[in-house]
């Protein structure tokens, strides 16, 4: 063959091409687990509207299509789903798209702030206690990280609140900006960046927790390796030893499990967007289960699951770069 | 005789359930300048211990207790801190390990590896250390040492990634080489080429080699002396052609039976048993489990260490000056 496709691009292609089947999967679930609820689109409309006679629901269900045997319902839907139609939002009369869109940002920046910010911290700390194992820097580490991860999330948020915007009046408790405010540009990001610090720090908080101990146990293991002792033997100093050698190889696995936990922490951010008022998708999610909105349920479960699985392309992708072995297999 | 390295009475253990299990135990033997000491033995004697502790690299985790005297022209290099042994080691003291496939970083180009030490220790910049670096890999006869630069550890074959290894042991021209069984995770065929390699860049160079190996073939083929080690101690230490063809221990003796006959199983009926661990070594003589010629003395007291003839000596109650076992 003349042409050849480097490695890292067909290491790439491979991975973008695995996705498609596992969104229709995804979508495929979804639906199968909201028809089980008891139910449906025209009980609720009608309930919403102050009740309707039986005949008015049957006609109303007729209307939505949803008379259809389920097989059917589930190709049409499954069909909008290929061509980005997620169906109407009966309660709020708009788009599922659109109305799941409009709060994807406000989300993407809150988890992207807090994992960044754990992963980043979590990682300094966890080389940090590798290094000084055993000392009592490590152990005192050890103690706040088992603390941090057993503090439920929701009294972390109400304390942080309590503790910072309450007593503390330094940051606003909620909301991801002033309401009415009336800013330049710059006056806007600033304003969006101090409302972000409480969510996105409370969120971080337990994930630190998670990629210190991570990264420790990683490094312990890989300090321990041949290559380090090698490393060493051809005078390496320690810091180089510990932050470029041996973090390089012990990052993969805290790399891994940060793209493992982009669900779980998509999950968290219901209940931090809603003791904080984030206007994103977690909060989306409760509004929607109180308003029994099933499509705008299904589109966000859609959505979001394209968003975990475009971030987990993208720690692929990066795990590839740091270990060149992982584009080979 | 003017020495480059002389240790005395090392002493290793590493603590366990049972206390500090005493992995070297009374280790004294020196290295002169340009010189080829090779340590025999089988696994579990303590050889790897004893070498890894010189230039201080024995596993932090496993908290070695480490006594004695490694003296490396004169200079104490027990309990030196890290920075400066740190500095001694490339330029002094270079270190092959039995295992090329884990003894490189998987995740840095050999470029990389092969450019640390002379950055590091030579104040390179990263030009003359890359030309530097290709003329090193010519020297271990890495084929197209250009491509190799850019290329990742599981691009090369184990041989390679030896002379690979050898490559960044040299870059800094030591004056010792310490070498862990170089060649026993290599192909046969293998072998030997890096064997030739080590002994030909040692003459041309002029460092001295502590090579450590199970293999006696090797030992005839490289070595001026040789010592070796059992449970941990040395019971025999002399000129090679001396101690390949007079040996005055028992143990000695049986790994020469046991090397002459072919094959894996002439260990099995030539030395019958294995090596105790630390902590089921018997008092007196180590070796008087497996030894034909135990008598009850034997288990009286370890055996000192004496004088069987030039150049030679043994810890056996049973050897005599002059009078092999
Ligand atoms: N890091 C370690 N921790 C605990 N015990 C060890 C360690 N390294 C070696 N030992 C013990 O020391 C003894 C000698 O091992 P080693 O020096 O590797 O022998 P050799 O290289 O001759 O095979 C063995 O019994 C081994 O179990
Ligand atoms: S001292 Fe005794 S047991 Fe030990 S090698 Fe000599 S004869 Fe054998
Ligand atoms: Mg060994």
């Amino acid at each position: 063959m003349a042409f050849s496709i480097p490695p890292f691009l067909q290491f790439m292609f491979r991975r973008v091409l695995q996705i498609i089947p596992v969104v229709i999967a995804i979508a495929a679930l979804n639906f199968l687990l909201l028809s089980l609820a008891p139910g449906d689109a025209a009980d609720v409309i009608s309930a919403n509207n102050g009740g309707a006679s039986a005949e008015e629901v049957q006609a109303l269900r007729e209307s939505l299509g949803l008379d259809r045997p389920m097989i059917v319902q589930f190709f049409s839907y499954m069909g909008g789903v290929l061509t980005l139609d997620l169906g109407q939002s009966y309660v709020r009369g708009m788009p599922v798209l659109d109305l799941v869109m409009s709060r994807v940002p406000a989300t993407l920046l809150l988890m992207v702030t807090s994992l960044a910010l754990a992963v980043l911290a979590g990682i300094l700390l966890g080389i940090l206690s590798s290094t000084r194992y055993g000392s009592l820097l490590d152990r005192v580490m050890s103690i706040i990280s088992l603390l941090l991860y057993s503090t439920p999330h929701f009294w972390l948020a109400l304390m942080m609140i309590v503790f910072f915007s309450v007593h503390l009046g330094l940051l606003p408790s909620g909301n991801i900006a002033t309401i009415g405010g009336d800013f330049s540009f710059l006056g806007r990001v600033w304003d969006v960046f101090v409302h972000l610090i409480l969510p996105a720090v409370t969120m971080a908080m337990f994930y630190i927790a998670v990629y210190m101990r991570l990264m420790r146990s990683s490094m312990l293991e890989v300090l321990d390796l041949d290559y380090i002792t090698a490393a060493r033997a051809r005078g390496a100093s320690e810091k180089k030893i510990a932050y470029s050698h041996a973090a390089r190889n012990a990052l993969l696995p805290v790399v891994t499990l940060a793209g493992v936990q982009i669900g779980h922490a998509l999950g968290g951010s219901v209940l931090i967007e809603t003791v904080f008022g984030w206007p994103g998708l977690g909060r989306l999610v409760y509004e929607s289960l109180l308003e029994r909105d099933t499509n705008t349920l299904m589109g966000i479960l859609v959505v979001s699951s394209v968003l975990v699985i475009v971030v987990s392309l993208c720690i692929d992708l990066v795990c590839g770069l740091l270990d060149p072995r992982i584009v080979h297999k | 005789m003017t020495s480059l390295l002389t240790v005395k009475s090392l002493c290793v253990g590493f603590p366990g359930k049972r206390g500090v299990l005493p992995a070297v135990e009374d280790l004294d033997f020196h290295i002169a300048p340009g010189e080829t000491l090779a340590i025999v033995g089988e696994s579990g004697s303590g050889k790897s211990t004893a070498a890894l502790s010189i230039p201080g690299l024995l596993s932090r985790s496993s908290r070695p207790v480490v006594s004695g005297s490694v003296r490396f022209e004169g200079q104490e290099m027990l309990n030196m801190p890290d920075r400066k042994l740190a500095r001694m080691r490339g330029p002094d003291v270079g270190m092959i390990f039995q295992d090329p496939s884990t003894s490189l970083n998987p995740v840095f180009t050999i470029g990389r590896q092969i450019c640390e030490p002379l950055r590091t220790h030579m104040g390179l910049d990263a030009r003359a250390a890359e030309a530097r670096a290709i003329e090193l890999l010519e020297l271990v006869k890495v084929s197209a040492p250009e491509q190799r630069l850019a290329q990742y550890p599981h691009n090369l074959s184990g041989g390679m990634r030896q002379r690979v290894m050898i490559a960044i042991a040299l870059a800094c021209s030591p004056r010792l080489l310490i070498a862990d069984e170089p060649t026993t995770a290599l192909d046969v065929t293998v072998q030997a080429q890096v064997l030739r390699l080590i002994s030909g860049l040692q003459k041309s160079l002029g460092m001295a080699v502590l090579l450590i190996t199970h293999d006696l073939g090797v030992v005839w083929e490289t070595a001026d002396r040789v010592i070796v080690m059992y449970a941990g101690r040395k019971v025999e230490e002399g000129p090679v052609r001396r101690i390949l063809s007079q040996p005055s221990h028992p143990y000695t003796e049986g790994l020469l039976r046991a090397a002459r006959k072919e094959g894996r199983d002439g260990f099995l009926t030539e030395i019958p048993g294995v090596v105790p661990p630390p902590h089921q070594r018997p008092p007196g003589c180590a070796f008087e489990p497996r030894c034909a010629r135990a008598i009850a003395a034997c288990r009286a007291a370890v055996p000192a260490i004496r004088s069987t003839g030039p150049g030679q000596v043994a810890a056996c109650i049973r050897a005599e000056e002059g009078q092999p076992a």
